[in-house]
């Protein structure tokens, strides 16, 4: 089992040298885990170290496929008041 | 009742006293600091009003991980034509931001200061952050050295910080109470753990303190930014400067909060509004009384090269720095040329400004308590007013009273002409530039046409082109007094008068 990077990432490196196996390297478009090395930070960490510094809602996903930092979980900024104002600024 | 028109007598000059452009005699500015740190800080741009008009700094931006999260901040947020902190078009190795900067130096000969500030937290990038600081101590040893945090790892790099031959470094505060702090910083990273809320607020806020004081120790120049946030943190601030400057930072530097819905930030989305002109400048007052406060603050990209103000990182881009040849040791020459060039102008017009004193400070003025006016200034730099009214990106705001001229703080415009195809839109623009520039009574240019002087005028702002070339201070000074002359300052401000009649 393991985390995945996805899309969204925005390349901070944050979580590469945090990684207690070394399992995430520089890619492009973005960072990438390799799921053979990684191990939810079991035995390292209390919290997976990638997740815990991740700036980026739904970057990271957990062996469930879920988000790991859910919409607004980092930002404090509640999902549907994103998508309203989102939705504002498209319309101008 | 004497006008101390730039508010340098003769006497204050013998006495060291402040030599900055902008400064006035007011206390808020660099005159009273000890003379080895006004040494440190006179070719700054950061930290010296004075120097900011004849200096240009760069940024690199090696530093892309950051330890905090801040409510004005979003790391997705990556645009060109934007001019914030945080953000950057081309993040760089430290080989990569050396050769940018060797090259920088070599073409800009102004260039006095390499920073890192970002995007993320330059010292949650230890190992990115001190190999550039080793590369240039090395290769560019004229350039001085600076770094900006957010506090929460500055306590465990002191040591290596000291290493580095840093002497300026730039901590943000904005708060020292966490219940404050947890209205701006959701979360922290510390220890192996996301810590969020008012928990982590606090052990920001603990590392920021400590940190602060260990650099003081150790002699190091500190400087302290704070965001002012309406609401939030405003009240609050006046105890922050108090605290810091006991702690030994020298300069307090109140910055407005950024905020838009398109920035993707908590503040923005939420609608969390920046302060006023007013608001702004009111605060930076109050905490005046205890702080050398900094008013030229541009709030630049963790990436921007040139003047303050000005930013010309599009010279040089990685593909173009690539492609350029530079002989360091030649551009070094060049630039301790043009350095000392530029100290020897700036102190010719310092003992102009102290021979000049006593003939504007004779001029015919009322007996009476005059009422201070705010002018701003168009100036492509050098301390003079030297900028078409319709170049301007910004103007620099001053006020005058019947004690002295000091610098305020500066307005960005929209720039309305561009010399040609988008005339169109001129009027709109124009309006927009007039609105920023509310509450100044006098606009000083080196040249404006028909249209916007009628417009200007209409708002209640006298538009002024007859000081170019001119040091900026002095023909403040002159045109307040003609003002007084005029009788104009018994009056209310014109402004008023157009809004009570209207």
């Amino acid at each position: 089992m393991s985390y995945e990077i996805i899309e969204s990432c925005v390349n901070c490196w944050a979580c590469e040298p945090l990684c207690p196996s070394q399992a995430i390297y520089e890619a492009r478009p973005h960072f990438l885990i390799d799921a053979k090395k990684c191990t939810e930070c079991e035995g390292d960490h209390a919290d997976p170290q990638c997740v815990s510094i991740c700036p980026i809602e739904g970057a990271i996903l957990n062996p469930f496929n879920e988000p790991a930092n859910p919409p607004g979980s980092l930002t404090g900024i509640p999902p549907e008041r994103m998508a309203e104002v989102m939705a504002e600024i498209q319309s101008r | 009742m004497e006008l101390k028109v730039i508010g340098q007598s003769a006497e204050a000059g013998a006495q060291g006293g402040c030599s900055s452009s902008g400064c006035g005699s007011s206390s808020d500015q660099l005159g009273h600091l000890p003379e080895h740190i006004r040494e440190k800080v006179h070719n700054h741009p950061c930290y010296s009003e004075e120097a900011h008009h004849h200096f240009a700094r760069m940024h690199v931006a090696v530093a892309p991980a950051c330890n905090i999260q801040c409510h004005y901040c979003n790391r997705k947020y990556d645009c060109a034509n934007e001019s914030r902190p945080g953000v950057v078009s081309e993040l760089l190795t430290p080989d990569q931001a050396v050769k940018k900067v060797m090259a920088v130096a070599a073409n800009i000969p102004q260039m006095t200061v390499l920073g890192i500030a970002g995007p993320g937290d330059p010292l949650a990038n230890p190992e990115r952050t001190f190999d550039t600081f080793r590369q240039l101590t090395e290769k560019a040893p004229d350039i001085k050295l600076c770094v900006s945090t957010n506090g929460l790892s500055l306590p465990e790099q002191v040591e290596e910080l000291c290493k580095h031959n840093i002497d300026h470094v730039t901590i943000t505060i904005n708060c020292v109470d966490p219940d404050v702090g947890a209205k701006i910083y959701p979360w922290i990273f510390w220890k192996n753990r996301r810590i969020k809320g008012r928990k982590g607020a606090e052990i920001l806020i603990e590392q920021q303190q400590k940190g602060l004081q260990m650099l003081t120790d150790k002699g190091i120049l500190v400087k302290v930014n704070s965001v002012m946030i309406p609401g939030v943190n405003d009240q609050h601030l006046e105890e922050v400067s108090k605290v810091v400057k006991a702690k030994g930072a020298f300069l307090h530097n109140v910055m407005p909060l950024i905020a838009e819905a398109e920035h993707g930030t908590f503040y923005g989305v939420m609608g969390q509004r920046g302060p006023t002109h007013d608001e702004l400048q009111s605060l930076q007052d109050k905490c005046a009384g205890d702080m050398n406060m900094m008013r030229h603050c541009r709030q630049c990209r963790a990436d921007a090269v040139g003047m303050l103000g000005e930013d010309r990182g599009d010279e040089f881009t990685m593909d173009k720095v690539e492609m350029m040849d530079i002989d360091y040791q030649e551009a070094m020459a060049k630039r301790a040329d043009y350095q000392a060039a530029v100290t020897a102008t700036m102190e010719a017009k310092r003992e102009q400004k102290a021979e000049t004193f006593i003939p504007l400070s004779s001029l015919k003025r009322s007996p009476k308590e005059t009422r201070p006016v705010l002018m701003a200034v168009a100036t492509t730099g050098g301390g003079v007013i030297n900028q078409h009214f319709g170049h301007a990106r910004e103007f620099l705001v001053y006020e005058a009273s019947q004690y002295d001229v000091r610098f305020i703080g500066h307005r960005k415009v929209d720039l309305y002409c561009s010399g040609g195809d988008t005339c169109g839109d001129a009027e709109t623009t124009l309006q927009k530039t007039i609105r920023t520039l509310e509450g100044c009574e006098a606009v000083l240019c080196s040249k404006i046409g028909y249209e916007p002087w009628e417009m200007l005028e209409e708002a209640g702002i006298q538009p002024n082109g007859e000081h170019a070339m001119e040091a900026i201070e002095e023909a403040v000074a002159k045109v307040y007094a003609e003002m007084a002359e005029a009788g104009r300052l018994d009056e209310p401000r014109a402004a008023d008068q157009i809004q009570a009649g209207a």
